[in-house]
């Protein structure tokens, strides 16, 4: 086994945390549909929300999407309010015209709003009564929460993948299974399928790309997170039987090595045929990454709360491009899943929980780091402020974890800096 | 309920927040759930503004539901007044706080904050953006203007006008105010106050020392003009200078309420398209089929520009903003078309795949119907989309908002010359009908078509081959494809019309040019 993986796992002292409650500029758990759609390809996500949220997914997806989307809102008016309207039956009746034009549909989400919430609208009953009724044509119908006063951004995923669980088959009493959690870009989760093959490794994914691909689970489910931010997942399959392995982040080459060690480790794969698997593709990582560490190294650099990839990131950016976190902020932190990546974090680094962006941005300025990774919403401000920036959505919807993504990883964080130096005579300070 | 894949128009706190961001020394502070703080990003990603709007946002999350979220408003509130010393602040609620009814105007009016806090009442259920922006900029006026400011005698000095509707993510509106500000200086008159873009609280103030109104963007700055009628007496243009002849249009009707001629102004137009329009090498646009659709103003005034400066026949005309549907119905009674008023872009989709037209003018979702059924289209109107921020000056009002109007509208065709080599190649085997034009990328889009998931069409969106029990015979299905593919369509939908008119079962080839000499014009 891989000496040095194992012994960074060991929990370092606990860190102070900046706990901070005020204004959050992050998205809420509607967002994630933008990936889930494309993830499980026969799965329809219906908001039963505003028109905020159908205009949230819009602004979210619109500009990526030229066909129909598997994805839709049904927007609460007031008559639904005032009570003129049942609003099961008006329910139905959306679902029903979904899925006449629909017809290759096999697995429907009714998702949660902050309106549907606050008005105490009982979705889960809804989709039990629904998929009752949908069952004969071959349909499915589960619900989950993506409401902003329930969910923060990647939380959404959380949520629809927790959902899943108990529809998942009981696994046999057939011994060891690694099921691997979280949407993984299909390249990537092929990547790492090839791996746990040669590794001997029995392997599944959640979610699966088709609804009725649902992976088994039971007592001898090993579970690896692929993703920081899946805690009511691992929840839900640990009430399955399973077991969650804890792990720091397929990001990079010693992150992927860890992670992978992980689960060499509990399932009894020898050190010669670990380091057999992983050497070239580790080395192949190693090598793109030395490509982006002369540009990397030594810049500081600050994470706006988003994502929960926080975490991992800054690990992966500090113990293997050399750069050095300043501020890393995090909508919330589990020491349980984000511990072994925190016990690698270098001292002095200053976390943060929770957000109060005005306080933040201070900070921010006042620090003045490098780079800045943070929202749509604040990158272009503060890049008029004469700060770079890196916007945090990317590092959601591009296929950054794995050996042969380390490379990408890196330039995505080499690039602003990159481009800022392209353009340097175009600067406002240029001209004076 | 209502169920929607794609919206035309946002919630109305959106539009509420357009009129703020366009403002000075404004501050929003919107009750809201964590999440809907996504709506910055279109200010700063959409139109890449260079600062956050002007928005405090409570964010509150479940637990807070049960603790005191008026609470939490009030401190919203003091922090944002303390830390950006706004000369004004809105107050409101989104769609969630809404239904939790803690009345943020009547939290903000216990606090004595010492600045006007003015409270909007947006109903996010029944209403959209545009309705909130109007609303907003109606509450602003009303706050703010100061009634006892009139008009200076007119003697040494130049008349003046208010310019009134513009906001942040607008369509063109940057573009616009510059080129009517210009207009109106050629016609001797300034301009005294833009609204609410650039406005600042002093300049509402002063609204009414202008001689003039002009309503630029009814479906924003309407119901202010009205107020300001009443309050102040005077009259607002309305003509909105969108195309050659409503430029022309607007600049008699602006120098008739104010005594000026005229004349010197419309002289002294850079006007390109009336003869780019005239001349010979345009004769091809002549009864081009179009499909017109977007908000209100800018669909008719384009209707307008497509029938009497291009030369086009308008097959179709429609908006998605319910509020000027009379406008838009009375629009389509003078092209003799049946008008569709939705914001159900599915319904779109069906009329103009029953329509056939030979261009699409809409919005951002109409360019993505005409990709999916291979049409030309251009952008002629909201939502915007950050292709419509251009670098370049590109206005779509005044003269030089003709002119870009004679490119828009025409670039997206096949050019004139292009269409006679077409014709002259079409049956050279190196010219492959599936490569389609160039400028379309059409080998991508039939891919593309190729590669869509299955969509069974709803049962309007059945087009007309599909309800008629009109079948092709495999030789007049030849001589079908052997048309040019940009007037297939048109000919397969009139033969088929002509076909089932006539009871014929069976197109043969002699139906087909039947058909072409009954409908030849």
């Amino acid at each position: 086994m891989n000496a040095p993986a194992v012994a960074a796992l060991a929990a370092g002292a606990p860190r102070p945390v900046l706990r901070e409650r005020g204004q959050r500029e992050v998205f809420c758990g509607l967002t994630g549909i933008v990936w889930l759609h494309r993830k499980i390809q026969d799965a329809f996500f219906l908001v039963v929300g505003s028109r905020t949220c159908a205009h949230l997914l819009q602004s979210a997806a619109g500009v990526m999407i030229f066909a129909e989307p598997r994805f839709a809102t049904a927007i609460i008016e007031e008559k639904d309010l005032a009570g003129l309207a049942d609003v099961h039956e008006e329910l139905d009746q959306v679902v029903a015209r979904l899925l006449a034009r629909r017809p290759d549909i096999r697995l429907l989400f009714l998702v949660g709003s902050c309106p549907s919430e606050v008005i105490k609208l009982d979705l889960a009953k809804a989709a039990a009564r629904l998929d009752a009724g949908m069952r004969p044509r071959g349909v499915r119908v589960l619900a989950y929460s993506g409401s902003g006063i329930e969910t923060t951004f990647t939380e959404g995923e959380d949520a629809c993948l927790a959902a899943l669980v108990p529809e998942m088959p009981q696994a046999g009493n057939l011994g060891q299974r690694l099921l691997v959690a979280g949407s993984l870009a299909d390249v990537v989760e092929d990547q790492f399928a090839r791996l746990f093959a040669d590794l001997g490794i029995p392997a599944d994914v959640l979610p699966p790309r088709r609804a009725g691909q649902l992976p088994p689970v039971g007592p001898g489910t090993r579970v690896l997170l692929a993703q920081p931010f899946l805690g009511a997942t691992a929840a839900a399959l640990e009430r399955r039987g399973a077991t969650v392995l804890p792990a720091p982040f397929p990001f990079g080459a010693r992150g992927t090595e860890a992670w992978l060690a992980v689960a060499a480790r509990a399932f009894g794969v020898s050190f010669d045929r670990f380091e057999a698997v992983v050497a070239a593709p580790r080395a192949r990582a190693e090598r793109a990454l030395a490509r982006h560490r002369p540009l990397l190294e030594g810049r500081r650099i600050s994470f706006l709360p988003d994502s929960q990839l926080e975490v991992p990131l800054a690990r992966f950016l500090a113990e293997e491009c050399g750069m050095v976190p300043v501020e890393v902020g995090t909508p919330y932190l589990h020491q349980r899943y984000h511990g072994p990546d925190l016990a690698r974090l270098p001292e002095g680094v200053r976390l943060a929980e929770g957000q109060d962006v005005e306080r933040q941005l201070d900070r921010v300025r006042a620090d003045r780091p490098d780079l800045v990774v943070c929202g749509l919403g604040l990158a272009n401000p503060l890049e008029a402020e004469g700060l770079t920036t890196k916007w945090s959505i990317e590092l959601v919807f591009s296929p950054v974890h794995g050996f042969d993504q380390a490379g990408d990883l890196a330039e995505l964080f080499a690039r602003p800096l990159v481009r800022r130096q392209k353009l340097a005579a175009l600067a406002p300070e240029a001209a004076t | 309920m209502k169920l929607a894949a794609w919206t035309y128009e946002g919630p109305p706190h959106v539009g509420a927040m357009r009129v703020a961001t366009a403002m000075r020394g404004v501050h929003y502070v919107l009750h809201a759930p964590q999440g809907d703080t996504y709506a910055d990003l279109l200010f700063t990603m959409i139109e890449r503004r260079d600062h956050r709007p002007p928005v405090t946002w409570t964010t509150f999350q479940a637990r807070d539901l049960g603790a005191d979220t008026a609470e939490l408003f009030k401190a919203a509130l003091r922090d944002a007044h303390a830390r950006f010393r706004p000369e004004a602040m809105l107050v409101g609620a989104s769609c969630t706080a809404e239904l939790i009814q803690d009345d943020p105007g009547g939290l903000a009016a216990t606090m004595g904050l010492p600045v006007p806090v003015i409270p909007l009442e947006l109903p996010s259920y029944s209403r959209k953006e545009n309705w909130g922006a109007a609303e907003t900029f109606l509450a602003l006026v009303r706050a703010l203007v100061d009634r006892s400011r009139r008009p200076s005698p007119r003697e040494g000095r130049r008349p003046r006008v208010n310019l009134l509707g513009p906001t942040a993510l607008g369509f063109r509106h940057r573009d616009d105010v510059t080129e009517v500000t210009r207009l109106l200086d050629t016609l001797g008159v300034d301009v005294h106050v833009v609204a609410p873009l650039g406005a600042t609280v002093a300049d509402i103030a002063a609204l009414g020392e202008a001689d003039l109104d002009i309503c630029l963007y009814p479906e924003i700055a309407d119901s202010a003009c009205r107020f300001l009628e009443k309050s102040f007496g005077r009259p607002t243009i309305r003509t909105v200078p969108i195309g050659h002849l409503a430029t022309c249009d607007f600049v008699r009707e602006v120098a008739g309420h104010l005594g000026l001629d005229p004349a010197p102004a419309l002289a002294a137009a850079h006007a390109r398209l009336p003869w780019w329009s005239r001349s010979v090498d345009s004769t091809y646009l002549t009864g081009k089929r179009v499909f017109v659709f977007g908000d209100a103003t800018h669909a008719i005034a384009i209707a307008r520009v497509a029938r009497d400066e291009l030369g086009f026949e308008v097959v179709g005309l429609g908006c998605y903003n319910r509020e000027f549907a009379r406008e838009l119905r009375a629009a389509a009674a003078e092209h003799g078309i049946e008008p569709l008023v939705t914001d159900d872009y599915l319904e779109v989709e069906a009329r103009i795949a029953a329509l056939q037209p030979e261009l699409v003018l809409g919005t951002q979702m109409e360019r993505m119907i005409a990709k999916r059924v291979r049409l030309p289209c251009a952008v002629i109107s909201a939502p915007v989309h950050v292709q419509d921020f251009p670098a370049r000056y590109s206005p779509v009002m005044g003269f030089e908002g003709a002119n870009v109007l004679f490119d828009t509208l025409v670039h997206p065709l096949v050019m004139g010359l292009e269409e006679h080599l077409l014709t002259m190649f079409r049956e050279d085997f190196e010219f492959s009908d599936e490569a389609g034009p160039s400028h379309l990328a059409a080998s991508h889009a039939a891919q593309h078509a190729a590669a869509q998931p299955q969509i069974r069409p709803e049962p309007v969106a059945a087009q007309a081959a599909a309800d008629g029990l009109v079948a092709w015979t495999p030789d007049a299905e030849r001589e079908l494809r052997k048309i040019p593919f940009f007037v297939r369509g048109k000919a397969r939908r009139n033969t088929e019309a002509y076909a089932a008119a006539r009871g014929i079962s069976a197109i043969t080839v002699e139906t087909l040019y039947d058909a072409k000499s009954h409908f030849s014009r």
